[in-house]
């Protein structure tokens, strides 16, 4: 089976985030990027599904700080395969540009199933999956947290609010956005990164254009303040815990 | 090309979801700049007294036994046509489980622009204008809804859902269904949520984890805690997803809505995932390290405190409030 992960970096939200000069984008200057946390549920999945049905993973993403590592990273937990698609990406690179950017890569690559997360938090044009699946003409389904590959179709488990699931059948080829693999991403040693540095090679595929087209243009970009802000305990750990005691007997829990 | 605002209504089982309200609020602000009608789009079987009480101009109902039930092949299918056919101003999914599916496709197919995360809406004149919320909550982003039709995504908590109902059945339009053939996903079944040892949107005092407890071995603190107070142990999406707490104690978008005298939050950032599920919360107490978490925008009150230092404290004194 051929299974392709479309993967991206977002900011790492327990750093402090800034607006740019302008005011209508990020300021990336100290921005620190990690992997989209569903994206890495997506190579979970994708190796999972690799050790029951066999065949290859690949995983590709776009050019960021920080990028080689990811990969690198992905190739230590068994991925086979990693493309990098270089060019003119920035974190102002909105996903109608990323999806039309991966399908043309994805599609020579007769892919049986493409996972991708199912969101990330810095979304502004919707998710990268739907986008992707309408661009490779292929059906998608997200909110995914369970997938099995029986023949040419695919088993696959939808979340819904309230902890409703729906069991779906989908006819692969396909393209899945990921909230959930059936296991929790796995753990991989740092000399096992080590080592894939030296064995594994990121290929690369330049991707000419890269047009905003679908995506809003942003006018501001603020940080929002709080109509009410919470009334903040300070002190000693016996001072604050004393004071949260005291809430919780005026709210007559003991 | 119309100046209405198209509403896509989400129902699962039988039961609207409270998203679709969200939705039909915010398209009641577009129509009064745009001068278009607000249409709620429902798509179902035997199911038109599902918009009953909906607050629209009109409804228009497509009827079709693959409808019944969300699927994204289907309902992609069926709406691909009527925007493409009707063109209106803008067209309102939820940012959700069936949202998601289907506003994405239809951007590209239809060649239109699409805005996810949107949280309000605002007519200047006749400019329609969004705001957005990324990044967990901590940054809002601005702009002009695209003309002449734009896709939009909502998320909970810009408006209520009261604000989207309304007494007066709205008048109701049959509209054909194309035929529904080769549809490429397919429904098999649902499955009902595990009810689990507790229902935590019924307990009055949940000690809720999140991100910020770090390993397994530490969920002892907060089960400890739990114990002295006479509370319940609920978490976040992260530390289910690791399999550290059971799917029933879910608290989120995608796990139950909670309402309780006190939830404090450990090492929760209050992502808007979370944080839509516990504004029903009668006071929130928040514990976190970055004193920037928007955890903080919803508590009554919070501290910076390290949890791992401060609990056991806590923990203590509350078995000594009780036992004094």
């Amino acid at each position: 089976m051929n299974i392709i992960v479309a993967i991206k970096l977002v900011p790492d939200l327990v750093e402090e985030l800034s607006i740019d000069a302008d005011g209508t984008a990020l300021d990336t200057t100290w921005m620190r990027l990690i992997i989209n946390e569903f994206d890495d549920h997506a190579i979970e999945q994708g190796i999972l599904l690799k050790e029951s049905n066999g065949g290859q993973v690949t995983v590709i993403a776009p050019d960021a700080e920080g990028i080689d590592d990811m990969l690198f990273t992905a190739a230590a937990k068994g991925v086979d395969r990693v493309i990098k698609l270089t060019g003119n990406f920035g974190t102002t690179t909105n996903n109608h540009a990323l999806g039309r950017a991966l399908a043309a890569v994805i599609d020579t690559m007769q892919p049986d199933i493409v996972l991708t997360g199912v969101q990330a938090h810095n979304d502004l044009d919707g998710p990268t999956g739907p986008l992707l699946a309408e661009f490779i003409k292929r059906p998608y389904v997200g909110y995914v947290a369970g997938v099995k590959v029986d023949g040419g179709k695919a088993q696959i488990r939808k979340e819904y609010p309230g902890g409703l699931v729906a069991d779906m059948e989908v006819t692969l080829p396909a393209v899945l956005g990921i909230q959930a693999a059936e296991k929790p991403p796995r753990y991989v040693p740092i000399s096992k990164v080590r080592q894939a540095m030296k064995t594994t090679t990121i290929e690369e595929q330049e991707i000419q254009e890269l047009t905003p087209e679908g995506g809003p243009t942003i006018s501001r970009m603020f940080q929002p303040e709080a109509a009410e802000r919470a009334t903040m305990i300070e002190g000693s750990e016996d001072e604050i815990a004393s004071r949260i005691v005291a809430i919780l007997k005026e709210q007559g829990v003991f | 090309m119309s100046q209405d605002i198209f509403v896509i209504t989400e129902h699962l089982q039988g039961h609207v979801s409270d998203i679709s309200y969200v939705m039909l609020a915010a398209a009641r602000v577009l129509s009064k700049g745009s001068g278009g009608k607000v249409i709620a789009i429902l798509l179902g079987n035997e199911a038109k007294s599902l918009s009953d009480n909906f607050a629209a101009d009109e409804v228009f109902y497509l009827d079709h036994p693959k409808l019944a039930e969300f699927t994204p092949d289907a309902y992609n299918a069926v709406l691909g046509g009527l925007i493409g056919n009707h063109s209106p101003r803008a067209v309102l999914f939820g940012d959700t489980s069936i949202g998601g599916d289907l506003a994405g496709k239809l951007s590209a197919r239809l060649n239109l622009p699409l805005i996810s995360h949107c949280l309000k809406v605002y007519a200047e004149g006749s400019v329609l204008k969004f705001t957005s919320q990324i990044c967990g909550g901590k940054i809002m982003a601005e702009g002009d809804l695209p003309e002449p039709t734009v896709l939009v995504m909502m998320v909970p908590g810009g408006y209520k859902p009261e604000e989207g109902q309304s007494e007066q059945p709205p008048k109701v339009t049959a509209i054909p269904v194309p035929g529904l053939e080769d549809l490429r996903i397919t429904l098999t079944q649902y499955i009902e949520p595990e009810t689990g040892d507790v229902d935590i949107s019924k307990e009055p005092l949940l000690i809720a984890i999140g991100r910020g407890i770090q390993t397994e071995d530490n969920i002892e603190l907060a089960q400890e805690l739990a114990d002295a107070i006479g509370g319940v142990v609920c978490g976040s999406r992260p530390v289910v997803d690791q399999g550290w707490l059971q799917a029933s104690r879910l608290v989120g978008k995608s796990g139950k809505a909670v309402k309780p005298k006190i939830y404090l939050a450990m090492g929760i950032s209050g992502a808007p995932e979370h944080a839509e599920a516990i504004t029903g919360s009668n006071m929130i107490i928040a514990i976190n390290m970055d004193s920037t978490a928007p955890i903080f925008n919803i508590a009554k009150y919070g501290t910076t405190a390290d949890l791992f230092d401060l609990v056991p404290v806590l923990t203590e004194q509350v078995k000594a409030a009780k036992n004094g």
